[in-house]
């Protein structure tokens, strides 16, 4: 539904975020415990992320936010929008 | 009564440390009823008064979407059954990760308890510039606030201190997030509190949030057992409302208290810029590297068991001797009879037979307890989860995986922290298949006994006994792959779960908590060779004992002492050579005790053979022929089905029972060398020994893991289930070792 909506609209999405570069979160795709779970560990509006590394495997991916390390999945982290300015 | 503190925090932020530090090693381990979540109670002596502190499970929110949560808020709000509120709460926060942590916090506080606030890993929050206005914080959270390095005890009296001050002169936090929460939810919790009021059902504004907030969560399940009317509608009605007034559940939450915690924050709190390498980041971008990554992954697994053959052999021969010399002891004070062989061939072979692989238990719960505490399993998960993923699970389930090499129900236990219920199933099915530290021990007898240990490769580091011990360990690992994948498609079916895993930085290991993980798991090891063990070994000593008549036996035993105890007499003095005369003599009682040895021993094979172990032996042996196996393996293997490790301590009660008396100093892997079938072949070959060790690989003989597992799927048919196909495979898979094996001439 609300997913292939966005992608065609073009929004940039955490997931592809290339390692080294940082991104600022505009928000959280759906309300599910999934994204709840995403946002209780801190992926807020406003907040920024850092893309740290693939996995061996290139997936999942290592990023940083709010001074942590949080290891997600390309498919948890296409559900985070990133704010176009960034 | 005494006072009871409730301990709770993030998943790493040290609060094992902590607990410990505070408790010292008093702590009992258990289960709240009903459900599986490890409850864990140690005592804090006061000044004054002893202190109970409840370690609660390390969750990142009261949202109660697992157990552990649910667990957490039912113990923080006394709604668990048996027991009661606690006085207060210490809540321990990584000081390097405060945000976040203090997330946590910010629903915890709502509870209305005393609450103390620890932020824990000072010294790393010092070395990397994290500056915390520890007074501030404090003044802004109406709470007290203190720093300890509790890995170090640094810190830890104050702790104590202030838990004792805290129950002295309770005072309640002030400083809530709840109320910058938006009106409109304000508002609509207070309706819903007085409608169920209205019902006679008395809610406490907490649980009234929660149910508002999670959907389908904990409280709500619980209340709509109650008799509340339709509360699931008027809940989504309640829902609709807030979203059209632009509250939207669940999201607001987070959002309001995360700008809570900005709030408190704010000025009080720097951290290093988010591109500051730090030295675990360092380390980290070699074990997370593309290629680098899987190499040290597997590395360091095949090390972990090479390790645990070289490390153990030294305490393994000590043990073997102190079972030699008490045997011989018994010898000397015990008359030849049922007596005699009920303690050497009973007792002690059977104790000692288990006791001697306690040393590669405890190297084996070191190994993982370091890689557990020192942050590398959260990544070894990052860096396996695509290939879990391509098999149908998760890389949260690498962590139960891996924990049941040690022990299949304690990695059962920890499948909790897998949210989605059907990556959970099949990884609770496939953890009895790795290969437990209960395998260990028969992998150990056939590869001493049966691998030649002089073949050695690389320089010496790399022995062929530790290519085949490591290769039997990972047998049910591999197998586990297809059968998991079937699992997942045919019988679990359905999307795949989400993989939110935090790498904490690394870190050294703790001493205390590596000491008390072992310990743990070490004396649980020994408590069960001690009691069920013990308990299998007379039963099949006795077995293997009677019903036949032992006089002619005891009477051979007690001839070929006396001439042993003659001969002895008129030896000479050390060193000196034997008179002519004397020397004659010596050979007659040589030649009468050699005699009576072999009447022994034809009396001995006689015995266990008309014994009540090889009427059932002899019955399932053409059961197990095909596998290459001989009665008496088959009888132990039937005698290990309470637990795996079982099968030694029987294979030794048996070859014990049947050895010959110049044999009794010798080991059980001696005695299993000189094994022979009827028609003189030896029983043990590479393909025998390849073929038990696959069966004990794949095979579900352990009561307690269908127990867990029965306890954990609520269901006994699952338990059933996972007995019937893992003794399947066990079968076919010893079946075809055998048969391949035999082929390629391994069976002479």
């Amino acid at each position: 539904m609300s997913n292939g909506d966005r992608v065609s609209k073009g929004l940039s999405r955490l997931s592809d975020l290339e390692p080294g570069k940082a991104a600022i979160i505009q928000e959280i795709d759906g309300d599910d415990s999934l994204a709840s779970r995403l946002m209780e560990m801190g992926l807020i509006d406003g907040e920024e992320i850092h893309c740290i590394g693939r996995a061996p495997m290139g997936d999942p991916t290592e990023y940083s936010i709010r001074g942590y390390r949080l290891s997600l999945r390309q498919a948890e982290a296409k559900r985070v929008i990133l704010s176009p300015s960034s | 009564m005494r006072k009871t503190v409730a301990l709770l925090g993030n998943p790493n932020t040290g609060k094992s440390s902590l607990f410990n530090a505070l408790c010292g090693m008093s702590a009992r381990v258990g289960n709240y009823p009903g459900i599986t979540v490890e409850k864990k109670v140690g005592v804090l002596q006061g000044a004054n008064e002893q202190i109970d502190i409840v370690d609660l499970p390390g969750t990142y929110s009261l949202a109660a979407r697992s157990a552990d949560e649910a667990v957490t808020i039912d113990v923080l709000c006394g709604l668990q059954p048996g027991e009661s509120k606690p006085d207060a709460v210490v809540v321990i926060a990584d000081a390097t990760n405060l945000e976040r942590n203090l997330y946590l916090l910010s629903q915890v506080v709502e509870v209305g308890l005393p609450t103390l606030l620890v932020l824990n890993m000072w010294d790393r929050a010092v070395s990397e510039n994290h500056e915390i206005k520890v007074e501030e914080l404090a003044g802004r959270l109406g709470i007290p606030v203190l720093v300890t390095t509790a890995s170090q005890k640094k810190g830890v009296v104050e702790v104590r201190q202030a838990i004792e001050s805290l129950l002295a002169t309770p005072v309640l936090p002030s400083n809530l997030a709840r109320s910058t929460f938006p009106q409109s939810f304000l508002e609509a919790a207070a309706e819903l509190q007085s409608d169920l009021a209205k019902q006679n059902v008395q809610v406490p504004l907490l649980e009234v949030d929660r149910m508002l907030i999670d959907k389908d969560g904990h409280f709500q399940k619980k209340f709509a057992k109650q008799n509340v009317g339709d509360l699931e509608r008027t809940l989504r009605a309640t829902r609709d409302k807030l979203a059209e007034q632009g509250c939207k559940i669940p999201l607001f939450e987070t959002k309001f208290r995360y700008a809570w915690v900005r709030t408190v924050l704010d000025g009080i709190n720097t951290r290093p810029a988010a591109n500051t390498v730090s030295s675990s980041d360092k380390v980290d971008r070699w074990l997370t590297h593309r290629w680098v990554g899987m190499f040290a992954f597997l590395f360091l697994m095949f090390s972990v068991f090479q390790a645990i053959t070289i490390l153990a052999a030294w305490p393994m021969d000590w043990i073997e001797t102190t079972q030699g010399a008490l045997q011989g002891f018994v010898e000397q004070v015990v008359a030849p009879g049922a007596m005699r062989s009920l303690i050497n061939d009973g007792i002690i072979a059977g104790i000692g037979a288990v006791l001697i692989f306690l040393p590669q238990i405890i190297i084996l719960f070191f190994f993982i307890a370091v890689l557990e505490d020192c942050g590398y399993m959260a990544r070894a998960a990052f860096v396996v989860d695509k290939l879990m993923t391509s098999i149908g699970l998760s890389g949260k389930s690498f962590l139960p995986l891996m924990s049941s090499f040690a022990c299949a129900v304690p990695g059962i236990m920890a499948t909790r922290t897998i949210e989605n219920t059907r990556d959970r199933m099949v990884t609770i099915l496939i953890a009895p298949l790795m290969s437990c530290s209960a395998r260990l021990p028969v992998y150990v007898l056939m590869v001493t006994a049966f691998v030649p240990a002089d073949v050695r490769y690389l320089g010496g580091w790399v022995t062929l006994q530790g290519i085949v011990l490591f290769a039997m360990n990972s047998v049910g690992a591999l197998v586990a792959i297809p059968v998991a994948f079937l699992l997942r498609k045919f019988v679990f079916a359905g999307q795949q779960g989400s993989f939110l895993l935090e790498l904490h930085s690394y870190k050294w290991p703790s001493l205390t908590v590596l000491y008390q993980r072992v310990w743990e798991r070490a004396s649980a090891f020994v408590t069960r060779a001690g009691t069920l063990i013990f308990c299998t070994a007379i039963l099949v000593w006795a077995a293997g004992y009677f019903p036949a008549s032992h006089e002619k036996l005891d009477a051979a035993q007690t001839q070929w002492e006396a001439l042993t105890a003659s001969q002895q007499k008129i030896l000479p003095p050390d060193g000196e050579e034997p008179s002519e005369a004397n020397q004659a003599a010596i050979d007659d009682y040589q030649a009468k005790i050699d005699a009576q040895a072999e009447i022994i021993n034809a009396e001995k094979a006689e015995l266990i053979n008309n014994s009540y172990l090889a009427m059932v032996g002899k019955t399932i042996e053409p059961v197990v022929k095909p596998l290459g196996w001989d009665w008496k393996i088959g009888v132990a293997t039937l005698a290990s089905f309470p637990a795996r490790e079982v099968i030694i301590a029987t294979l030794g009660t048996i070859y014990s029972l049947g050895s010959g008396e110049d044999e009794s100093s010798e080991g059980l892997m001696e005695k299993m060398r000189s094994e022979r079938w009827p028609d003189g072949r030896p029983v043990y070959s590479i393909a025998t020994a390849l073929s038990v060790m696959v069966f004990f690989a794949l095979c579900a003989q352990c009561v307690s893991t269908l127990m867990i597992i029965q306890r954990e799927m609520n269901s006994w048919k699952w338990a059933a289930f996972s007995f019937v196909y893992m003794t399947t495979l066990a079968y076919i898979g010893a079946w075809v070792t055998y048969a391949v094996t035999n082929w390629l001439g391994w069976a002479a």
